[in-house]
């Protein structure tokens, strides 16, 4: 079953629309531009007057303590929560203008926790990311399996796509609702600490998807609790301190020895050491 | 769903509401049974006595088509919320839809109302229960699936008060008998008008949910990964709540309370065809269909009294439910 012809007709148009936006935009907007933003949670300020510009095909590494806000950051970039004040566009239109079905089509988030309750089977959760393309009562058809696939491949799980995903480790579980957020074709893909529960390897591997994706435009905004992350993707950084305005660089500049020191309230000191094979450096960080 | 499975779950229904027509007391050849229906399409030559046609048409056709269609609602509802709950314990009762139905008709039987007064009030009463829990249930233009059960919990046991209230008030020597034999739930005395009033609520309902039933697949992820994904979820929830609303409602003022069903048959159903609700939420249909009309033919020929259906499925629905829990070992397949 596929939706009714005037759910496609509402598709065709938000295309033309997208396409339209896409001329309009200046050819360097930036995907995500958040400008003046603050948010609170009751008396509790989360952040004031924050600006953020991130780029297509953009790794933006969200660093800090426990409750600064990183989540609140991206549930607010991602519509689950309302800014208090401030503008944010996404992809080129206001994201409060946006219907959740046409958010999450810009949109992709993935979540750090997920409990899994059905034994759908792989392929099945990955297909679900077509639902914000599908009419109020549509299921998806042969095309939104094929993309699904596509993504399963893309993320290394297409030999488990029969296997019920609740069987699956935290690591490949995490890695099959990565590959659901990509069916869902955003241009930007929100991670909530994907790699909270994940062994080194499967954080390698979800982290090297994340590499990957970026390199053919997807912009990514990934949270995460370990710093040495930022320096991978050789991208920016967003490094937030309690009680102090966040800063936003390029993540050679940005986390040094004295801001991990400062944000996380531990001795922290950053190292690079030059690679064994071929040019450049690797930079790490560790407490002492 | 497998195209062999699929002829299965539409035949058995069909085959045992056939069978249904020829079982019982007064026996009539199966033959004869589709002369006599054929005769109600074309024309063919009477060779049946009048009463053959009263019996099939207006007593077994009815309760029959009854017992399926509520078997079938019910299973449904009880698929649809177990995905929307996340949770295997839930039945289409949980919102309260059972117990202020109840309380409606222990009402209607109180005021010596007439089966189709009872039915409505009944009906109403159920709506309404439900409507309550709904706005009970509302925090911040949202209805967390937390607070619904809850406040199903607190709407039930007000209506279960209620009801206890009504049968200490009732006449011992008359009216509470009617009122306990109404509860045991039966299909006794279905007539075509009561039937023509029923069936309506309970096929929007079903509708409903066989057109929602991907979304509720998406649902079942949680609420946050719905949205993520782009459904309206709370929309999604209040139309699911209105069509089990209609069908439980619908279903408790007709035949009384049928427990176990909702319950039951999801979980029998998941290990027929899997988790995906496109294949479970009309696959449930079919089995619980057949098996309430099965339970119901149990009732009226087993013995040479009526024995109440909500006993029937309880003692039948318990000992399946505990062989499912110990095969699926408490796992959701």
């Amino acid at each position: 079953m596929t939706g009714s012809p005037a759910d496609g007709q509402a598709r065709a148009a938000d295309d033309q629309a997208r396409a339209a936006d896409d001329q309009a935009r200046a050819p360097h907007e930036p995907v995500v531009r958040l400008r003046g933003a603050a948010f609170s949670y009751a008396d509790r300020r989360i952040f004031a007057e924050l600006d953020l510009d991130v780029h297509r095909g953009e790794v933006l590494t969200i660093l800090g303590p426990n409750g600064c806000g990183k989540s609140t950051l991206l549930r607010c970039i991602g519509g689950a929560l309302t800014l208090d004040h401030g503008t944010l566009r996404v992809g080129g239109a206001e994201l409060s203008a946006l219907d959740p079905a046409a958010r999450a089509r810009k949109i992709g988030f993935l979540f750090q926790d997920h409990s899994p309750s059905f034994p759908f089977t792989v392929l099945d959760v990955a297909v679900m990311g077509r639902t914000p393309h599908l009419g109020f009562f549509g299921a998806p058809a042969a095309k939104d399996v094929e993309i699904a696939l596509e993504a399963l491949d893309q993320v290394g799980m297409l030999h488990l796509q029969d296997r019920p995903y609740t069987d699956l480790s935290g690591g490949e579980r995490q890695l099959v609702l990565l590959a659901r957020t990509l069916t869902q074709q955003p241009e930007i893909v929100l991670l909530d600490e994907p790699t909270s529960h994940l062994d080194f390897r499967n954080q390698v591997l979800c982290l090297r998807a994340v590499g990957g994706l970026a390199a053919r435009g997807v912009t990514m905004l990934m949270t995460t609790h370990d710093p040495n992350h930022a320096f991978l993707f050789q991208g920016r950084a967003l490094l937030m301190f309690p009680g102090k305005p966040p800063a936003v660089g390029p993540a050679a500049d940005i986390i040094t020895g004295a801001a991990l020191s400062a944000a996380y309230g531990i001795p922290i000191e950053v190292f690079s050491v030059p690679r064994r094979t071929g040019a450049g450096e690797f930079r790490f960080c560790t407490p002492w | 769903m497998r195209a062999g499975r699929a002829a299965y779950l539409i035949a058995a229904p069909l085959a045992l509401l056939y069978a249904s027509l020829f079982i019982g007391r007064f026996a009539v050849p199966p033959l004869e049974v589709g002369r006599v229906l054929l005769a109600h399409v074309a024309s063919l030559p009477h060779t049946w006595p009048d009463s053959v046609d009263i019996i099939l048409m207006q007593i077994r056709l009815p309760r029959a088509v009854m017992a399926l269609m509520i078997g079938a609602g019910l299973s449904a509802s009880g698929a649809a919320f177990q995905g929307m709950f996340r949770n295997p314990l839930v039945s289409p009762d949980i919102l309260g839809v059972t117990a202020a139905s109840a309380f409606g008709a222990a009402v209607a039987l109180l005021l010596s109302s007439g089966e189709l007064e009872l039915q409505a009030i009944s009906f109403a009463f159920g709506i309404l229960g439900v409507a309550l829990t709904y706005l009970l249930a509302r925090v911040y233009r949202t209805t967390p699936v937390l607070m619904l059960v809850l406040s199903g919990v607190v709407v039930a046991a007000f209506f279960s008060a209620l009801l206890g209230a009504v049968k200490y008030l009732a006449d011992p020597e008359s009216k509470l008998p009617a009122i306990t034999y109404w509860l045991l739930g039966s299909l006794n005395g279905i007539s075509t008008r009561s039937m023509a009033v029923a069936v309506p609520p309970i096929l929007l309902g079903a509708a409903g949910l066989v057109l929602l039933r991907y979304r509720l697949n998406v649902l079942a992820m949680g609420e946050e990964d719905a949205r993520a994904l782009g459904v309206r979820t709370e929309i999604v929830k209040g139309v699911i709540i209105v069509c089990t609303t209609l069908i439980t409602a619908s279903a408790v003022s007709v035949c009384g309370i049928v427990g176990w069903v909702g319950l039951v048959i999801p979980h029998w159903s998941r290990m027929v065809v899997g988790p995906d609700h496109r294949a479970l939420v009309p696959a449930a249909m079919s089995i619980g269909a057949t098996y309430l009309l099965f339970i119901d033919d149990v009732a009226r020929t087993a013995t040479a009294g009526e024995i109440p259906l909500g006993i029937l499925t309880a003692i039948i629905g318990a000992p399946c439910f505990a062989y499912l829990l110990r095969r699926t070992r408490g796992s959701w397949r």
